[in-house]
């Protein structure tokens, strides 16, 4: 009997482990920056270019991060979901304007609306490097002491935000006290 | 109108070139270096365009990582060091050859863990399978064969003896 079953278990393990593979996304790469602190920087912001945008500004409160960009097509079917989460008012969303002409990402921010507390000019991607950007948008969520502590990868979903970021955002702003 | 074709077809021809010839804005102090810079981005993986090594991939990030690559050598960076730089952004993705920690071990070590419980298998199924053929043949079995080699059954027995 052993002789038959046990090739018909390895065969349904293989099958298990290799459906799970299929459903994976290969696109979504684990950050390693994940629980560590933001990576620093100093950029002029998108809006006022003569003041600066550091990672200074991402301490003290939980907030998001988010790198957008005005020829990035996935951001703009994210774009309406920010605006929502900016003025339900629960986190303060910080953005990265990745690889952008300043014209185009203000006259982006006209158009649509502007979710963002400010947006950090990074015209050369440098910064975005160093945030380990790959495929815009991407998504922090950073905690009051600047640790970034999940990442998201794509376009974030009305679903996304109720389920994932505002349960974790929550979760972020109890441990203070 | 055939000038105008030719000329579309030339521009569409290089477009895709224009990655290759930013490139050749890379100045290296000599062919040891630029071989150097070569085998870099040959084993770094793009993340764009996942089953492509930063060397190949045309991508925009790739194009960016491959001046971070070669601005990490000029500033004297070994190759330990452009490759930490990467791995601290963009994770052990960006590698063709894994490290070898706990979570790669199954990568690691599964092949030969495979290959030895195949031999294990082989062994055992071949060891077994003579046991089922070498059998001593019964007095009828001596006598048939005897028979059929056209001898009697007393001088098989002999011969099996000696």
């Amino acid at each position: 009997m052993a002789r038959y079953l046990i090739p018909l278990a390895v065969f349904i393990v293989l099958v298990v482990l290799l459906g799970v593979g299929l459903m994976l996304d290969p696109r979504l790469v684990p950050s390693p920056l994940i629980d560590k602190r933001v990576p620093e920087f100093a950029l002029p912001r998108v809006t006022q270019p003569t003041e600066t945008l550091t990672s200074a500004d991402l301490r003290g409160r939980v907030s998001l991060f988010n790198v957008w960009a005005s020829w990035c097509v996935a951001c703009r079917e994210e774009h309406p979901v920010l605006i929502g989460l900016s003025h339900s008012r629960q986190v303060p969303i910080y953005g990265l304007n990745y690889k952008d002409q300043r014209v185009d990402a203000v006259h982006w921010l006209d158009s649509f609306g502007n979710p963002y507390v400010a947006s950090a000019h990074d015209l050369n991607g440098k910064v975005g490097i160093d945030f380990g950007v790959y495929g815009v948008p991407e998504t922090f969520v950073v905690d009051q002491q600047g640790v970034i502590r999940y990442k998201h990868i794509g376009p974030i979903s009305e679903e996304t935000v109720k389920d994932v970021i505002l349960p974790l955002v929550k979760k972020l702003k109890e441990q203070r006290t | 109108m055939r000038l105008v074709l030719v000329v579309v077809l030339i521009a569409l021809l290089s477009y895709p070139m224009s990655g290759v010839t930013a490139e050749t804005a890379f100045e290296f102090s000599g062919p040891a270096e630029e071989q150097r810079y070569r085998e870099l981005i040959a084993e770094l993986r793009c993340l764009v365009c996942q089953n492509q090594s930063l060397a190949d991939s045309n991508a925009d990030l790739a194009q960016d990582l491959r001046e971070e690559v070669y601005r990490l050598m000029k500033q004297g960076g070994s190759n330990e060091e452009v490759i930490a730089f990467l791995v601290a952004r963009y994770g052990d993705f960006v590698l063709y050859r894994p490290p070898v920690k706990p979570i790669t071990y199954l990568l690691w070590f599964g092949p030969a863990l495979l290959l030895m419980l195949g031999i294990v298998v082989m062994v055992r199924f071949v060891r077994r399978r003579p046991a089922h053929t070498a059998r001593a043949l019964t007095e009828k079995e001596r006598q048939e064969m005897a028979q059929l080699l056209g001898r009697n059954a007393s001088d098989t027995t002999k011969d099996d003896r000696s």
